[in-house]
């Protein structure tokens, strides 16, 4: 069981990703139509809920401002004439609203938080759909970790869009505008009065906002570091513990750290100021309500049931008011998290199956190359008009130095990547005119970082054939070398992988990936560095039980290791994104070109 | 040993414990208010003051209604208006301190929380991070804080002013009308009642979606990290179907969340109406009784609305409540996680060693799973070659992770320089200690940076020095900035190769007595791996070395030569003399020449 020093890797890289994804520069506007526009396509089948959720809300709305009135009625009258049997008939009907109003916003409630999760549900499916879709390159260029926060946190952001940011826009506003409805029909001109204090609320509300914006920007770019910091030094634990550089991260840590909480104090503060600002202009409009009310309470113009109604009205107008200006920060963060959902599953996939591509018959394994250009990036040439044609059944070995163009050879024949120019052909098919999956089933990989998945020894083996029998998954352990340190383990092969595989060296990992190569029973294998982390012994003993097993079948390997590579049928040395040199061993060797250079060397140092 | 950290987390989100250990995690978080005593105090003080303010104005109005208006006085009517108008102003500028006070004393225990997590992670040994998900990890440390931080922050102390707030009511309320405030304040029990049970139901809900969350996230994660496995083997519908069956749990749970807050929280502001509805009755009769003024009517109602949002509020704070005890408890099991290396009480710095290295019948297991190191006893001279050499899973990397204590012995000692490595603090022993593995990490920083990571005071001359001795400096001089190059995560991908020059750079520049490496650079030209063995020999001049050796050529070069099997050393010796006596070793020897 190795546990080596820097198992960080490929397999541990992620959560520093996500120091992207929380640092996304992308700050929203509060309001995008085209994302409002895009949720609906995901709100629409739950339409008819949403509707009786409207509904409930515009129930709500009325009874809440249904209770003031009512009040009003009651000081005015029953109470006024000392009428107390109309008195309990008006009691009942505040029962009456105040039941209504609590049936009507449990059901809004209800239905509006369960369409938002399950819209929440339906994007995360529709995202993992779609990242399914998306061919190597994308994932190549996007860090797992960002990834991850699209499909996890800011889909839970639209949720928040949808549940706080809906029902406090709209449920607010139907509110507000009931209140105005409402305080005009009783009396306009106290209403107008009253008004004057909203002008005010909209000048505090705008000064704040434009700061706040600002400052909370801030308190997410420290947070991101805050978070990218803490990802980074947790992936590079064991360094860091190595070098017994303890303290001097943990001090860098404590800075971030610190700037995090300072930016915090400061945006929250600019709140501290907003929120009694508006809570003076709340009993303003109170003191305005009292004054001119108590004036024409005086006159004899209005009474006082009018004026106490007008109270609780203006009780009821500021904490809308108070929300919708909070809800902007929400909104923004909401909107910027649903542009970015929305881009991604706007990503057009690079390789699509055309409309009419055929399922590929069953591979036979001639593999040929016909002038084929590609490259990762445009202007940067990886593999220069390569012309290759292999028979069914070739064992071919890629040679050459890091960078050569071995893995974007292999990674072509699986059609990971498109060729930028000339074709390739698998048993005289062009491999774009197949369905990615029909050609890809019928393949084998090996690559060089054996990943392997949560879960136990046996389902890694069965991923390609989760119907494998318990023989095949044996006979295959068997052929990969697996059952010699899987039969020590007390569960065999039950035992349950941690993360990462960490209770696994990385020669065990790769022997497992070469397991679940062998039963998936490939026509094609690619095996990619296959064994380079696999002692020799071990190695041998793969290389001969594959070497039955690859009889008749194409393969493709890429290795530094000769051992590897003598046996093969054809060798190709690659160089520059080019073929050099091809032939048998013996051919090569007697060539005295690249390839003896590159033997010689090895096998001098091996027998000296 | 392993079996301990296993005990000590035995799964990151533990089944939530009904009663006691919930109130504890809470507890224990409060305990870190003490830090901050006094302006917490403060801040607590303020929230007194402001509910009084809460009492005077609806007392104000009263006046206003009973004195101003209904008598007509307009003198009484403006100065009280100007008076409620100062009370308001004052209440805010408590209310702004009671803010800020309140936030600097929740957001300096997030940043005590943060920085002691830190510290334990950074203190806690390899087998506890052999087993913790990294990610798991990231979010207890960012969203569980942020948990406690409301909890210690203005959960608290909104509980404390709006109980404050409903007592003062209360008292408010008896001092006008007895029968009344009685009557209207009856259903304030059955408010805290529903929250608790609200409470109650809802924290296990959210427990249980955060898991689920996780699981979610980490068949995610898996898959996009093996993205080209599952490409390869065309397995995406079988992903779709995990993904999509982790979505539904997921949903099923969310739903049930969804059914029992829309239960509660409108039921909160049902009870709530019910007191006004109770007033209007009630308080009604009183004035048509004359035992009541219009003016106490409208005081009754303003003071029963002043509850009404905190009331709502309450919904709020008690899920949060809720969940920042589950975060509790989730943080606590990280900070009361035992390192198992932990520098003896009576440790010693290590002196300045020599570079001796002796295994005493040195026994290991991982996780208890299986013995790994059998009663090993090995012992390398100073400055010599030693070669480990065996089949996967023989004990070589294990015998490289003893020396510097990332993990302790299960029985015998590794003793350095005749010091057992227990004995010596962690830090001393490591500082004379290089490193150089296959998998080498570089942290988002400069190449600079990254090769003189750990130390302090390092000229550039030194960096470029160790860089040239590494065969790193020419490719470095390539990169777009030379040694100022970001790499890592959001800079520039290194090949293998250039890693592991950096990685020996790092070595070189660290000067260490002991060396331990793996000379594994299979995936590597033969160019880039003759400079990686040159810059190796120069690490390894005069040091004690302890090499896992992949190729044989290193094999050769050792001046002793380990051949492991099954947790022992099954041979030892030079090149020549194993040829001679191992059959083992020539048997690996052969059939690796025979090619």
């Amino acid at each position: 069981m190795g546990f080596s020093i820097g198992t960080t890797g490929v397999g541990r890289s992620g959560p520093r990703g996500t120091l992207e994804g929380y640092a996304d520069k992308v700050e929203g506007r509060s309001f995008n139509l085209r994302v409002l526009w895009y949720l609906l396509v995901f709100v629409r089948p739950y339409g008819w809920r949403m509707l009786a959720a409207f509904v409930a809300m515009l129930c709500a709305s009325a009874l809440t401002l249904i209770t003031p009135y009512l009040v009003k009625v009651a000081i005015d009258g029953p109470i006024a004439e000392g009428d107390i049997a109309a008195l309990d008939d008006i009691t009942l009907l505040m029962l009456l609203a105040a039941t209504g109003l609590y049936l009507a916003s449990t059901t809004q409630r209800f239905l509006l938080s369960w369409v938002g999760q399950r819209v929440l549900a339906d994007l995360r499916s529709a995202l993992f759909r779609h990242l399914q879709q998306l061919p190597l390159a994308y994932h190549d260029s996007h860090i797992v970790g960002v990834t991850i926060s699209r499909v996890i946190s800011d889909v839970g952001v639209i949720n928040q869009l949808l549940s706080q940011g809906l029902i406090t826009l709209t449920g607010d506003s139907l509110l507000l505008a009931g209140i105005v409805i409402v305080m005009l029909s009783l009396n306009a001109q106290l209403a107008l009065v009253t008004f004057s204090i909203i002008p005010l609320i909209v000048l505090a509300t705008a000064i704040f906002a434009r700061r706040a914006k600002l400052a909370f920007r801030k308190t997410r770019a420290r947070n991101a570091h805050l978070v990218g910091d803490l990802a980074e030094n947790l992936g590079g634990i064991r360094v860091i513990q190595a070098f017994a550089n303890e303290d001097s991260t943990s001090s860098k840590f404590n800075e971030v750290n610190q700037a995090n909480r300072d930016a915090h104090i400061e945006a929250m503060s600019l709140s501290f100021v907003f929120l009694p600002t508006v809570e003076f202009l709340g009993i303003a409009a109170t003191g305005i309500v009292l004054l001119f009310g108590g004036i024409s309470v005086a006159q004899g113009a209005l009474t006082l049931g009018t004026v106490i109604a007008f109270l609780g009205y203006v009780n009821r107008f500021f904490l809308p008011v108070q929300e919708l200006s909070q809800l902007y920060a929400t909104m923004q963060t909401a909107m910027a998290g649903g542009e970015r959902v929305i881009n991604l599953l706007n990503t057009e996939p690079a390789i699509k199956d055309s409309a009419d591509a055929m399922v590929m018959p069953p591979i036979k394994g001639r593999i040929q190359f016909q002038n084929v250009s590609f490259g990762y990036r445009q202007n940067l040439p990886v593999l220069r008009e390569i012309s290759l044609d292999f028979p069914a059944g070739t064992m071919v070995a890629l040679v050459g130095p890091t960078g050569a163009g071995k893995t974007s050879i292999a990674n072509l024949i699986a059609r990971f990547y498109d060729a930028s120019e000339g074709a390739l052909l698998i048993d005289g098919i062009d491999i774009r005119q197949v369905q990615q999956r029909s050609m890809r089933s019928q393949m084998g990989l090996v690559s060089q970082d054996p990943i392997i998945f949560s879960g136990t020894i046996a389902e890694n083996i069965r991923f390609g054939k989760p119907d494998a029998t318990d023989a095949e998954l044996a006979a295959a352990g068997k052929t990969a070398n697996v059952d010699a340190f899987v039969n020590e383990l007390p569960d065999g092969y039950e035992t349950e992988i941690l993360e990462d595989g960490a209770n696994l060296s990385l020669g065990q990992r790769q022997l497992i990936s070469i397991a679940r190569a062998v039963l998936s029973d490939p026509r094609i294998l690619i095996m990619d560095e296959a064994t380079s982390s696999v002692d020799m012994v071990t190695e041998t003993l793969i290389q001969d039980a594959l070497q039955k097993l690859l009889a008749k079948r194409s393969s493709i390997v890429i290795a530094h290791r000769l051992s590897t590579i003598v046996n093969a049928d054809v060798i190709c040395v690659v160089d520059e994104g080019r073929v050099r040199e091809m032939g048998s061993h013996a051919e090569l060797h007697a060539q005295g070109g690249l390839y003896a250079d590159l033997y010689e060397r090895q096998f001098v140092e091996l027998a000296d | 040993m392993a079996q301990r950290a296993k005990k000590a987390q035995p799964s990151p989100y533990r089944a939530p414990k009904v009663g006691e250990p919930e109130q504890s995690s809470i507890w224990r978080s409060l305990q870190f208010l003490k830090k901050y005593r006094n302006i917490a105090a403060s801040a607590y003080v303020l929230a007194i003051a402001v509910n009084i303010f809460s009492i005077l104005i609806p007392q104000t109005i009263r006046w206003i209604v009973d004195a101003g208006i209904i008598q007509g006085d307009m003198t009484i009517l403006t100065w009280s208006l100007l008076g409620l108008l100062g009370l308001t102003v004052v209440k805010g500028i408590i209310d702004f301190f009671l803010g800020r006070w309140t936030e600097v004393v929740s957001q300096g225990v997030a940043y005590d929380i943060r920085n002691a997590i830190y510290d334990k992670l950074s203190s806690l040994s390899f087998s506890y991070h052999d087993q913790a998900q990294t990610g798991q990890l990231l979010a207890r440390s960012i969203s569980d804080v942020e948990r406690i931080r409301f909890l210690t922050g203005r959960a608290i102390l909104r509980l404390f002013q709006h109980t404050g707030l409903m007592v003062f009511t209360f008292v408010a309320l008896l001092l006008m009308n007895a029968q009344l405030a009685i009557l209207s304040m009856l259903l304030i029990p059955l408010l805290f009642y529903i929250a608790y049970r609200f409470g109650r139901i809802y924290r296990p809900l959210s427990l249980d979606l955060q898991h689920q969350l996780a699981e979610m996230t980490t068949v995610l994660e898996q898959n996009l990290r093996g993205a080209k496995i599952v490409k390869a083997f065309a397995q995406e519908d079988a992903e779709i179907n995990r993904f999509d069956r982790q979505n539904s749990k997921w949903f099923a749970l969310a739903r049930k969340q969804v059914i029992v807050s829309a239960q509660h929280i409108p039921l909160l502001d049902f009870v709530a109406s019910l007191s006004a509805v109770i007033i209007i009755w009630l308080g009604g009769r009183l004035v048509i009784e004359n035992t009541l003024t219009l003016g106490e009517l409208v005081a009754f109602t303003t003071y029963l609305g002043q509850l009404i949002s905190p009331v709502r509020r309450l919904g709020v704070i008690i899920p949060a409540v809720a969940m920042a005890s589950a975060a509790g408890e989730r943080i606590f099991t990280i900070l009361d996680a035992q390192s198992e290396v932990t520098d003896a009480p009576d440790a010693i710095a290590l002196p300045p060693i020599a570079g001796r290295v002796r295994f005493e019948n040195v026994t290991f297991s991982y996780f208890n799973q299986r013995q790994v190191l059998d009663k090993l006893n090995l012992e390398a001279e100073v400055g010599e070659v030693i070669a480990l050499l065996g089949a996967t899973g023989s004990g070589k990397s294990t015998i490289i992770n003893l020396i510097p204590r990332f993990y302790d012995v299960s029985g015998g000692r590794v003793r350095v320089d005749g010091y057992d490595v227990r004995e010596v603090t962690v830090k001393s022993l490591r500082d004379q200690i290089g490193i150089v593995l296959q998998e080498t990490v570089l942290f988002a920083a400069s190449i600079r940076e990254n090769i003189a990571f750990g130390l302090d005071d390092i000229s550039d001359a030194e960096v470029i020095e160790a860089a040239k001795a590494a065969q790193a400096h020419d490719f470095i001089l390539e990169m777009p900035e030379g040694y100022d190059t970001e790499v890592g995560e959001r800079g520039v991908t290194l090949s293998g190769g250039q890693k592991q020059r950096i990685a020996i750079a790092r070595a070189l520049l660290k000067d260490p007595r002991i060396l331990l490496l793996d000379d594994a650079t299979s995936s590597v030209d033969t160019e880039t791996e003759r400079l990686i063995q040159i810059a190796l020999e120069r690490l390894m001049e005069g040091r004690t070395s302890f090499i896992i050796a992949q190729r044989l050529s290193t094999v050769r070069m050792a001046d002793k030569v380990l051949v492991l099997k099954d947790g022992r050393v099954a041979a030892a010796g030079t090149h020549d003399e194993l040829m001679r006596k191992s059959g083992l070793y020539a048997e690996i020897y052969y059939r690796n020449l025979r090619e």
